[in-house]
């Protein structure tokens, strides 16, 4: 069963971005373009893991990522968020919201898989 | 699909996130304390940033994180939201945008100096002067921390250590998404693992809430890499974890592998995993597992394409030119359409028949949706003018208010293109020249306030589009008198109101010699009503002294295809645009002779001029029996065409005629008959301005 990823971006380029590298890697990817969509994409069905950016019209991506946490059918699943900071308090709020890891913008598409790869247990 | 540069998407979304900035910001300049603003231009420069970052835009990445640290001392309330704060990043977001189209341009110290005026302004809001870090020495954005590299610590194989470790994870690990089996799958990774949970803090069955975690783990690991590679393992959970990573010195193979004990074990918090629960099992059967995920990595790829055609697009973005050529190519479709269908009328095939009607129908649908893809609303190209306002505010001294409607409009993308210049002549005009200075408006009563409204409304084929101004009008005897002396109409010719407006568009109306409050009306006009005719569009000008000028351009929806009625003038075939034609009816032989010499017709009560195509096309025919008029408009105005024929409606492509034609103003191009044929398309335009003539001439004889 191929993995199936939910990307959560505003911006256009970086979704495409993120969907070539894990489509290449062998993941489905499925995308939203804000945190309105990204919630009602999780409700409809499980993801094996959740990539958004926190820096979002609509709803951010920590409100995202705490409501994602209250689906009973997003339980436990791996939430991975995009940061262009390095700001520690960034991190940390979203850990508190739920967020599982984080990956520092600008990142090679390596980097992005075998983080995925990572959090993914095998 | 495979042909779409990831690149190009990030221009294009460049320039959205530019635009959102510079719509943030102007709106922001009414309503500086709007949160909801503030955020939206943050968010903007944020993203910006990220994906200029992401692309190589190294440059803009870093001018744009200055920006980005600024505004964000506006955004967190430490510095207020100010004019001089919009004015100064408005024109960084000017820079910005040169660094997309041009990242490798040389603009020498421009950066600097707008980030210093940039932080001018919020240290003068705030009135702070401590300078924002980030701003002072340019620092490049950090790489992802998060993956560290393992490739460069794996110098020095021949040191191979011994490491405890020791590990405890929150109860709320799994529910975060963690899974503490691939923490250990990681470890196996580094070297010969041997690990051993510990249970012990597992509490009774009816007291285990299924999504904590219970479990701690102790790990024997032998490895060559360096501790910051252990703890690298556990960077998403660093901090909420408790954590013990003790070297226990150079690995010796003659020493037992079993270090640890159990009451070492026992030491460190306690844990049980829940559901995700890896059972106490000893050391041993945890040793390495390499060759399993090996296969794990091969299953993965081989579904690759699966999930590539399982992949859903939401939509597509397409460089402009394929849809042109996509547009070409069903305008060529129509016109070999179109003679199929002649020739299976002329069949007894019923068969022939059938499909050649199907053909039609899918045609016409073919072009239809084709049309539809091409339309973006208008409100895209208003949104440019907000900034010219705000830059001719400052230029002119005068208070202006933008007001746009009917931003939703649809029209076809490049006849919006080419609309941009001649807008923001018309635009200028108004507020430059249209609008009186506060002082002036202020003497004639006014508010102090001039209002340039852009509008746009969709009406039968055609949308028009209307500037207008609340300013001082046209004064009509000016123009008069200037047309006069420079000799482009004789002295005291007859002349419509319309007519004499009308001459603001000639080429070489105005010149700098103009009256004071003409002045610049007439700057250009010749080249806006130069592209307007190119868009088979027209322009109408209304204006009233002292209350202000309307300026309404009716555009075509789109440039390639039209509908068209198919008429025949003695032996000669035209094409009449449909959106144009308000009804057909018949004019007799004796209406005909009745109405010689005052070619009007009582239509409803209201009194319509024709024209006889036979006559202007001097035909030398004889005019059938029954004629036709078809009485067509261009929104105020109407005019009857006589033809001897309707033959019917007809799509038609349309082909511009050679230059040689330049001045022929009846015709607006040509098309390709279904038969093969030739025929003219009529310049509706033109005809109802010399319908419109023909009555001013019989208003002045009356």
């Amino acid at each position: 069963m191929t993995a199936q990823i939910l990307t959560v971006d505003d911006s256009a380029s970086v979704r495409m971005t993120t969907r070539m590298a894990l489509t290449r890697a062998g993941f489905s990817v499925v995308e939203a373009v804000d945190g309105v969509d990204g919630l009602t994409k999780a409700k409809t069905k499980r993801f094996d893991a959740i990539i958004t950016d926190l820096n979002m019209p609509n709803m951010d991506g920590l409100k995202m990522i705490e409501e994602m946490r209250r689906l009973p059918n997003q339980l436990g699943v791996p939430i991975l968020f995009l940061t262009t900071e390095s700001d520690a308090g960034l991190k940390t709020r979203a850990k508190s919201a739920g967020a599982t890891a984080w990956l520092t913008k600008p990142f090679e598409p390596d980097q992005l898989v075998k983080l995925v790869t990572r959090v993914l247990a095998r | 699909m495979s042909t779409i540069d990831p690149l190009d998407i990030f221009r294009a979304e460049a320039a959205e996130l530019l635009e959102q900035i510079e719509q943030g910001l102007l709106d922001l300049e009414h309503r500086l304390d709007d949160r909801a603003l503030i955020d939206s231009v943050f968010r903007g420069l944020h993203t910006l940033k990220g994906s200029g970052a992401m692309f190589g835009f190294d440059a803009l990445a870093a001018f744009t994180h200055h920006c980005e640290t600024a505004f964000d001392r506006v955004r967190k309330g430490l510095a207020p939201a100010t004019t001089d704060l919009v004015m100064a990043v408005l024109a960084a977001r000017d820079h910005m945008r040169a660094l997309v189209e041009d990242p490798a341009g040389d603009y020498g110290a421009t950066g600097a100096a707008l980030l210093k005026q940039l932080q001018d302004a919020v240290d003068g809001g705030s009135g702070r002067t401590e300078p924002t870090a980030a701003i002072d020495q340019p620092e490049t954005i950090p790489a992802a921390g998060a993956v560290a590299s393992t490739a460069g610590d794996a110098a020095d194989k021949s040191q191979m250590r011994r490491w405890r470790i020791r590990f405890s994870l929150p109860p709320d690990t799994l529910f975060n998404g963690t899974n503490p089996l691939a923490l250990l799958d990681e470890m196996r990774d580094l070297g010969d693992a041997e690990i051993q949970v510990d249970t012990s803090n597992v509490p009774p069955l009816d007291a285990i809430k299924p999504t904590d975690l219970y479990l701690s783990w102790v790990v024997m690991l032998t490895t060559d890499r360096p501790r910051a590679d252990i703890e690298d393992v556990f960077i998403f959970v660093m901090d909420e974890m408790s954590l013990n990573i003790e070297e226990l010195g150079p690995f010796d193979p003659a020493e037992p592998i079993l270090a640890w004990t159990p009451a070492e074990a026992v030491a460190t918090p306690a844990v049980a995993a829940g559901r995700m629960a890896e059972p106490a099992l000893p050391p041993a059967t945890h040793a390495a597992e390499k060759p399993v995920h090996a296969a794990t990595g091969t299953s993965q790829r081989s579904e690759v394409a699966d999930s590539m055609a399982r992949r859903k697009a939401e939509s597509v973005r397409v460089p402009a030119e394929r849809l042109d050529e996509l547009m070409d190519r069903v305008g060529e479709l129509v016109i070999a359409q179109s003679r199929l269908t002649q020739i299976a009328a002329s069949s007894l095939d019923a068969q022939l028949r059938t499909v050649s009607e199907e053909m039609e129908r899918l045609c016409s649908e073919l072009r239809t949706t084709m049309m539809v893809l091409r339309m973006v609303p208008v409100g895209t190209l208003f949104e440019r003018f907000r900034r010219l306002v705000h830059d001719l505010q400052r230029d002119t001294g005068k208070t202006i208010e933008l007001v746009t409607a009917g931003e939703t409009t649809e029209m076809d993308k490049t006849v919006i293109e080419r609309l941009a210049d001649p807008l923001v002549h018309l635009v200028r005009n108004a507020a430059d020249h249209g609008l009186e200075s506060p002082e002036g408006r202020h003497a004639a009563g006014k508010s102090e306030i001039g209002r340039v409204t852009l509008s746009a409304r969709q009406v039968g084929g055609e949308v028009i589009v209307t500037i207008a101004d609340d300013g001082r009008g046209i004064d009509r005897d000016k123009i008069r008198a200037k047309a006069e002396s420079s000799g482009l109409i004789p002295v005291g010719a007859v002349m419509s109101d319309q007519e004499v407006l009308q001459l603001i568009l000639q080429p070489g109306f105005s010149t700098a010699a103009t009256v004071t409050n003409l002045s610049g009306r007439g700057v250009g006009m010749d080249v806006v009503k130069k592209t307007i005719d190119s868009l088979r569009g027209t322009i109408d000008i209304s204006t009233r002294l002292g209350e202000g000028t309307t300026i309404a351009l009716r555009i075509p929806l789109t440039l390639a295809i039209i509908d068209g009625l198919l008429v025949r003038v003695g032996k000669g075939r035209y094409v009449i645009p449909l959106p144009a034609v308000e009804e057909c009816l018949e004019l007799s032989l004796e209406e005909d002779l009745r109405s010689r010499g005052r070619s009007f017709l009582s239509l409803r009560g209201s009194l319509v001029p024709f024209i006889r195509l036979r006559e202007i096309f001097s035909t030398g025919s004889k005019p059938d029996p029954y004629q036709k008029i078809v009485v067509v408009s261009t929104g105020e105005d109407r005019v009857g065409l006589v033809v001897d024929q309707i033959i019917g409606d007809h799509q038609t492509v349309i082909k511009s005629m050679s230059k040689l034609h330049d001045d022929v103003s009846t015709f607006s191009g040509a098309t390709i008959l279904g038969d093969g044929g030739v025929a003219l398309i009529l310049d509706v335009a033109n005809l109802v301005a010399a319908g419109r003539e023909q009555e001013a001439q019989l208003r002045a004889t009356a």
